[in-house]
């Protein structure tokens, strides 16, 4: 059973988003990169099942080499080897792709990615990858269990949930309470520097999209406190003044 | 030609898809081209022309009768080319999500997810999505001939358009279903909430599960949905479909009502966007209060009951 990981590194869940260069850019200054959540539960869960039934976990970033330390902290964390595909990735089609050529010789059962990257939200690199590939697809998953050549999954749809099952190899995006995620150990952190990171080049330059600008939300107005004794009147104010209820 | 896929729940077509349509509808005012909607598997009595449609296409299988992301984009991708559908628009529901990225491929369309307003069309093609968890947004410029378009619920005001729509039906060719559904769990007779446009939210605050029923009546009797923060869901006080926010669902209501939830910047990423928000906390040092239209400084436990009492007379009344 061989798994790859896709892994995409995302400034942490707590950074104060700011933009550089005329709001063209993500300020990066001061920025603290980290797995992608969702990647890292990927990640844990390609290892739960390595352990049981054998086989390699590859994590695969796109990214400059400045994504290194993130790679580094994947392999502390148990995966087994890397691939870097040495590319400022654009948008996800162009991530999808240089992924697609970064494996052509490689085969793989599984192919496990993130719900969706926490920075640019796309949440399409798994379908993406599915199709350029010719695999099955199932998005958004809470729980993956492979027995032999079949996968069956729990995935999220509007209002609950859905149990499918599919034939290997295809593409699942993982989703909370997929695991609990994983943290590197001292032994995993120095195992990892001596891993194999294989560093590969993807020349296809032209892209479908690009951001002209950047914008934060505009700032609300201020709270309109309303005294907890007439609680009752917050109703009465969504009535006549947002007409909402 | 555009081409929106009308997504079906039940028989019943989902309001999301609407927007979708309306906006299809719209953009082919603004270019001076025509918008088709696309049915699969199953037909619908409703008149779609009214909500923005010349024409409806309905692709008809067996292979199309529960949903798998191959065969519906197959069935997309069939339906496109009967339309020579350069523009595809999709609502960024689950099922939209992962048809999506595959029919992308299939139209070598360049594809943006999440997008939030009408395209500007008036030098190339650009849409406004919503990034970083919501905490920002970026104008995306869409090169190329074709392109998919992902449109988040209740962005696009659903509308009139008192058009006629001609209709036409084609069998489905594509291929059959890899994937198979084993089994479907759905909270049953409640509001999706990626679809409520109210919506009741409840923290930590409210100290146990056995103290949501005055959230669900609350929630009730405004017609809303409800939902809760990440502890809240983690501790099995409530279902983790309900658990919004940057690991949870990003929702864009008319209104949010907080209930005893303090506004951590990772709930914050899901509901921002929400049109009005309303804080209830005992603290006045809550950071939701900073993200909030209206507050209330004090305890759920007084107020709720408060607001479900003042609820009840309107309605009545
Ligand atoms: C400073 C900076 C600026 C960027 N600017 C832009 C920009 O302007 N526009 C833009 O679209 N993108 C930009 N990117 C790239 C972006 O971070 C993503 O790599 C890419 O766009 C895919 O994002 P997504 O949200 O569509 O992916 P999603 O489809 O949401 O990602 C889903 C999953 O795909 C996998 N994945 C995603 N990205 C990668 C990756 N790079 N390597 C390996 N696996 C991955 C992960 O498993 C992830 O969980 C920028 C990145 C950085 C660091
Ligand atoms: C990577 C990461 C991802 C995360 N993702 C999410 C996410 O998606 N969604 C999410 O919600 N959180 C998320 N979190 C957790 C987040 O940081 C907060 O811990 C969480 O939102 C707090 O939940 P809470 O507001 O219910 O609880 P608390 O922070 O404990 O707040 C409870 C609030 O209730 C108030 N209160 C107490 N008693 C009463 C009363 N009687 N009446 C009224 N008010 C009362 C208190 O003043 C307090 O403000 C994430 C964290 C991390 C690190």
């Amino acid at each position: 059973m061989n798994i790859l990981v896709c892994v995409s590194p995302v400034p942490d869940t707590t950074t104060k988003i700011t933009f550089a260069d005329n709001n063209t850019k993500f300020n990066t200054n001061g920025v603290q990169f980290i797995i992608n959540p969702y990647d890292e539960l990927a990640l844990t869960r390609a290892l739960e099942i390595t352990e049981a039934q054998g086989g390699e976990v590859t994590v695969i970033t796109v990214g400059t080499a400045g994504t290194e330390p993130i790679i580094r902290k994947a392999l502390a964390i148990g995966a087994h080897n890397a691939i870097r595909v040495n590319l400022d990735p654009v948008d996800a089609m162009q991530v999808a792709k240089a992924i697609q050529v970064a494996v052509a010789d490689k085969s793989f059962d599984l192919i496990l990615t993130g719900r969706e990257s926490i920075d640019h939200n796309g949440g399409l690199v798994a379908g993406l990858l599915a199709e350029l590939m010719g695999m099955n697809l199932i998005n958004v998953v809470t729980k993956i269990d492979v027995d032999g050549t079949t996968v069956t999954a729990v995935r999220d749809i509007d209002g609950g949930r859905e149990t499918v099952s599919c034939e290997l190899p295809a593409v699942l995006s993982a989703q909370k309470d997929l695991c609990e995620p994983r943290i590197p150990n001292m032994r995993g952190i120095m195992q990892a520097r001596t891993k194999p990171l294989q560093v590969v080049e993807y020349s296809e330059s032209a892209t479908g999209t690009s951001v002209s600008s950047f914008e934060l939300p505009p700032a609300k107005e201020g709270v309109k406190l309303i005294d907890a004794a007439n609680a009752g009147e917050l109703i009465d104010l969504l009535r006549t003044e947002k007409k909402l209820i | 030609m555009i081409a929106v896929y009308i997504e079906t729940d039940g028989g019943s077509i989902k309001k999301s898809s609407l927007e979708a349509l309306a906006y299809g509808a719209d953009l082919a005012a603004q270019t001076g081209d025509q918008c088709a909607a696309v049915l699969l598997g199953s037909t619908s009595d409703v008149n779609l022309g009214d909500s923005g449609a010349n024409k409806t296409l309905t692709i008809t299988g067996d292979a199309l009768s529960t949903f798998t992301a191959e065969t519906f984009a197959a069935a997309m991708d069939q339906a496109c080319a009967e339309l020579d559908a350069h523009t595809i628009i999709i609502s960024n529901t689950y099922n939209g999500k992962s048809i999506a990225p595959r029919l992308a491929v299939k139209r070598n369309a360049a594809i943006v997810s999440g997008v939030v307003s009408q395209a500007d069309t008036s030098t190339g093609f650009s849409v406004r999505k919503s990034c970083f968890s919501n905490k920002a947004f970026a104008q995306v410029a869409v090169n190329g001939e074709n392109r998919v378009i992902t449109l988040i619920p209740n962005s696009y005001e659903v509308k009139s358009f008192g058009l006629s729509a001609s209709a036409s039906t084609s069998a489905y060719v594509g291929p059959q279903a890899t994937v198979k559904s084993v089994s479907i769990d759905k909270v049953k007779g409640k509001i999706p909430l990626t679809e409520a446009e109210l919506v009741v939210s409840a923290g930590r605050g409210m100290k146990g599960p056995e103290n949501w029923g005055m959230i669900e009546e609350l929630a009730d009797i405004l017609g809303a949905a409800t939902a809760c923060s990440k502890p809240v869901s983690d501790m099995d006080w409530r279902p983790h479909s309900e658990h919004v926010g940057q690991t949870g669902i990003t929702i864009k209501p008319n209104l949010y009502i907080a209930v005893g939830i303090s506004g951590a910047i990772q709930h914050l990423a899901g509901v921002s966007s929400s049109k009005v928000i309303c804080v209830i906390n005992t603290d006045p040092e809550a950071p939701f209060f900073k993200a909030a239209d209206y507050g209330i400084v004090g305890d759920a436990f007084e107020v709720v009951p408060k607001l479900i009492a003042r609820a009840k007379e309107l309605k009545t009344a």
